[in-house]
């Protein structure tokens, strides 16, 4: 068994909103290992963004735990939390909304730096963002350039310089490849593979794209309303899809080859609301084995096989 | 092959920005064609021209800056560029429709969904306000939406419902041709596979001809019957799925092809396409793929490929091959 | 990290310059002929009001009363004529100058500063701030400009910079709401979620990042806010709360020819003139100055 770097126990985000208690994630448990990747996945509005938010912070958490390296981040006062950024970092989905238009990529990827009181001297700086570009494959001559004169590609080749400045041993990967077109997405990715071969990086991989995930992660898991449903080693899990969701997530991938289409389950039936959910299987309104029992209790998460998490009482 | 009827031809089109940075080249000869009931999908990268090419069938490039300088464009068989602004009016909608990509931004928040697409009806058809509701009921039910919602606004409905009514629109005057713009784009997976089914399932009922523009080969290979992948505002290869996806022969397709992570083979490593898109106010001399090419050689620099057939329909630009090769192929690079 | 890396490294900053924003900007400004326009007049403006001093002495030329020679018509000695007291328009028009100008740039400028603070803190951090602080400009902005600067001016007695101090605080509302909305679309940018994931303190956030996004709005209100300043004034010592005679402000020198309006209609026509160009130029200047701001032209 390997070292687990994090450890989220309970994780609860709930958003105040006019017409009630939004649960976008909803009592989340999981651990990633050192050195590997989390993929999660999920629809709009399943909370995969907003985990990876309150994991780090970004959004309070409501309750529940978030253990690195055995501290619990949800307890950290603000300099403390300060002092611990320098260890979690994140990637954003958008390289357009995610620079400052007005800060050229040096400024950009100083900054980190700068906050930190890391290199106070001004030379030394220098030479660590050069040398942090160069590791993301930016060419020197873009130091000076400003975000609006670079494309979609190099914009964030930037953001993942700016995560990797202050050597993070985690970081959060919000969608980075989706804003991309496929020919950039593939090098952005490999870079992605590189990096975390090199410095031994934990990933926690988020994105709506199953073949993206497939290809990078050690771990896949699958969120649906706030909840985690179902998490496996990713072979296992396209291998043998258990929960219902699943099933009907991966069937509904459209390959690349002829004569590939499967059996497709299509879903039915309207999407629960995640405001003020009752204590039921929320997936039972679109599923099709659902049974009463879906529809009066709250199935809990369980381990099937090692490693191979789901919450639904089919496989009881 | 000249009986064949198409619903769209576009031949040589060629049309250009004026910006302050230069004259964008965004299409550069474009060609392509529908056979009436097939679905031809239009694959490329952002700024390849894709949406260029569905803006010109429906003239309605923006000009100041945009202008179609030079080809053609026949729809059923009648030269569009001849026919006057108001019987465009009357093409759009009816003979030509189009589903943009964003189903959020192209409803009216302030008009129920019934009334979006009596709006059309009504404009194209000889038929009186009850009448139209009525149609558009009809269109709702179709698209799998129950008809008394029709008085919803659309804030009330989800993504993928807002898509059903964006497609209901475009169907509802029962056009010949549909282009669809990235119409899944901003959907989930799940939802996308809804949408898509109920696409197939209308257009097999009607008989419709569609333009599907995607990036997503996945798609393509669900819902059409021919490709062309289009780059620096040309069709680099053109043919039928099994010519492109088996048989493929241009090093841009190949590199599409490999840059998507393999789900049957998860070690498999990716392999891009190295570089960027040419600027489009500076296209190379010679091919444009040139710059990002594994396999350019000198020629490729200084000379536009030549189109070579490697059967009636599938067709590759590019300087690898000649008569001969490109019918034995088989792997690029020979 | 030898001695020839960091000589390498100080090559490479100085060997790709940066391209200056600003530069940017100008070039988009110059490109607009009535913004050019507009920034040419108002230069020649201030450089008159700077001038005025020099031209003419402000005991002897502008404020001293000379009977003999009241009401005269423009002439090659007056070329804008005399008043009533025998005074010259021309050299009064142009100590105007001084006094619009000065109230307009101070006024603005001292509302910009609180608008801007003010704004800031209720768009960043949102919540009761907001809502307590927004309230209390809303009831500021409720009651109108000019009624508050009489009623500020009325209490505190007419004088320059009692004029100076109604102008601020009848401006600070119009700034701070502006200030709020941009920070508020600009706080939703990734980079500011960005910034706190790297560990920004607030005010890093507010002063590194969100404001220097949300300026060009900012700027367009102030040069506006210049020239509506100018204008109540003008109204308010045309109601005679104003500069106090006889110091000639554009407004009273309105008030005063008012009465000779028939007779002597050039009394009017040339604070007339003044203040309208003065006014154009600068709505010209801002009008272009919002186009040349706005990204989403490029």
């Amino acid at each position: 068994m390997s070292e687990v770097l994090l450890d989220v126990k309970g994780l609860k985000k709930y958003f105040t909103t006019k017409r009630g208690l939004l649960h976008a994630v909803d009592d989340v448990t999981f651990t990633i290992e050192k050195g590997k990747t989390l993929g999660v996945v999920g629809e709009s509005g399943c909370g995969k963004s907003t985990t990876g938010r309150a994991i780090l912070r970004l959004h309070e958490p409501t309750g529940g735990q978030v253990l690195f390296e055995g501290q619990d981040v949800a307890k950290l006062n603000a300099t403390e939390l300060r002092h611990k950024r320098k260890e979690m970092q994140i990637i954003f989905q958008d390289p357009f909304s995610s620079l400052n238009p007005r800060k050229t990529v040096s400024q950009t990827i100083e900054e980190p730096l700068k906050l930190h009181k890391l290199i106070p001297d001004k030379q030394k700086r220098l030479e660590k963002v050069l040398e942090t570009m160069e590791t993301v494959g930016l060419a020197e001559r873009y130091i000076n350039t400003y975000p609006h004169e670079l494309d979609g590609g190099r914009r964030q080749r930037i953001g993942i310089a700016r995560a990797l400045a202050l050597d993070p041993k985690f970081i959060v990967c919000d969608e980075p490849v989706s804003a991309l077109d496929v020919s950039i997405q593939a090098q952005i990715l490999n870079l992605m593979n590189e990096i975390q071969e090199q410095r031994g990086l934990t990933y926690m991989f988020i994105t709506h794209d199953l073949s993206v995930v497939n290809h990078f992660s050690d771990d896949i898991a699958v969120m649906y309303l706030g909840k985690l449903i179902e998490k496996a080693p990713s072979e296992v899990l396209f291998a043998n899809p258990v929960h219902p969701y699943t099933q009907a997530l991966l069937s509904a991938i459209p390959l690349p080859k002829l004569g590939a289409r499967k059996e497709r389950i299509l879903l039915k039936g309207e999407i629960t609301s995640p405001i003020n959910p009752a204590p039921v299987c929320r997936f039972a309104n679109r599923c099709q084995y659902a049974t009463d029992r879906c529809r009066s209790e709250e199935p809990q998460l369980k381990e099937i096989e090692t490693g191979h998490f789901v919450s639904c009482f089919l496989c009881e | 092959m000249s009986d064949k009827k198409y619903a769209v031809e576009v031949n040589d089109l060629v049309v250009e920005f004026k910006t302050d940075e230069g004259i964008v080249h965004a299409l550069n000869g474009m060609d392509l064609k529908v056979e009436n009931g097939k679905t031809l999908g239009l694959v490329g990268e952002t700024g390849a021209g894709k949406t260029t090419t569905a803006l010109s069938i429906l003239r309605l490039i923006p000009s100041p800056p945009g202008k179609i300088v030079g080809g053609q464009i026949k729809l059923a068989g009648e030269d569009l560029f001849s026919k006057t602004e108001d019987e465009m009016r009357k093409i759009r909608g009816k003979a030509v429709s189009m589903i943009f990509q964003d189903p959020m931004t192209s409803l009216n928040p302030v008009l129920t969904v019934e009334e979006q697409i009596a709006e059309v009806i009504e404009l194209h058809e000889d038929i009186n306000h009850a009448g139209a509701i009525q149609k558009a009921k009809e269109m709702l039910e179709l698209v799998g939406i129950p008809g008394e919602r029709g008085t919803e606004f659309p804030h009330q409905f989800s993504g993928g419902m807002k898509q059903r009514v964006v497609i209901a629109i475009a169907l509802a005057c029962n056009p010949t041709l549909l282009i669809a713009d990235e119409p899944t784009t901003a959907l989930d997976v799940t939802i996308q596979a809804q949408v898509l089914d109920m696409m197939r399932g209308l257009r097999d009922k009607y008989g419709t001809s569609m333009i599907m523009i995607t990036h997503d080969l996945g798609i393509v290979a669900e819902i059409c019957d021919t490709v062309a992948i289009v780059y620096g505002g040309r069709v680099v290869e053109y043919g039928t799925l099994e010519d492109v996806y088996n048989n493929t022969r241009h090093p841009y397709t190949e590199g599409l092809f490999n840059s998507l992570p393999n789900l049957d083979d998860r070690a498999a490593k990716l392999k891009p396409i190295r570089g960027l898109m040419p600027d489009p106010t500076n296209l190379p001399e010679g091919c444009t793929f040139c710059d990002r090419c594994d396999y350019a050689t000198e020629i490729c620099k200084t000379v536009k490929p030549k189109r070579v057939y490697r059967n009636e329909e599938h067709y590759v630009e590019c300087h690898l091959y000649d008569e001969e090769s490109v019918k034995t192929g088989g792997k690029i690079g020979k | 990290m030898s001695e020839n890396k960091n000589v390498a490294t100080v090559d490479v900053a100085k060997k790709y310059k940066k391209k200056s924003q600003t530069a940017d900007i100008v070039k988009r400004l110059f490109r607009n002929k009535s913004a050019v326009l507009g920034m040419i007049i108002f230069l020649c403006i201030i450089v008159i009001a700077l001038s005025a001093d020099f031209l003419f002495d402000y005991e002897q030329d502008v404020i001293k009363q000379d009977i003999m020679n009241r009401l005269q018509g423009p002439s090659s000695e007056h070329w804008f004529g005399t008043d009533e007291m025998g005074r010259d328009i021309f050299a009064r028009v142009l100590y105007g100058a001084k006094y619009s100008l000065k109230i307009g740039f101070s006024a603005s400028i001292v509302s910009l500063a609180i608008g801007l603070v003010i704004g800031a803190v209720a768009g960043y951090y949102g919540g009761w701030i907001d809502m307590v602080v927004m309230r209390i400009m809303d009831v500021l902005l409720a009651i109108p400009g000019t009624l508050l600067a009489i009623a500020i001016v009325a209490s505190l007695g007419s004088s320059v910079n009692n004029l100076i101090i109604a102008m601020s605080v009848s401006g600070i509302p119009g700034f701070a709401r502006i200030v709020r909305s941009s920070v508020l679309t600009v706080k939703d940018n990734e980079y500011i979620e960005a910034a706190r994931a790297i560990g920004a303190t607030d005010r890093t956030i507010i002063f590194g990042h969100v404001l220097p996004n949300g300026m060009a709005p900012l700027i367009v209100q102030a040069t506006l806010r210049v020239a509506s300043v100018i204008l109540s004034t003008a109204g308010l010592s045309f109601l005679g709360l104003g500069v106090p005679a006889p110091h000639p402000e554009w407004g009273a020198l309105l008030t005063n020819a008012r009465s000779y309006i028939r007779d002597y209609s050039y009394m009017c026509l040339f604070p007339g003139l003044a203040i309208m160009t003065t006014i154009l130029s600068l709505n010209l200047f801002g009008d272009g100055l919002r186009d040349a701001l706005d990204p989403k032209q490029k």
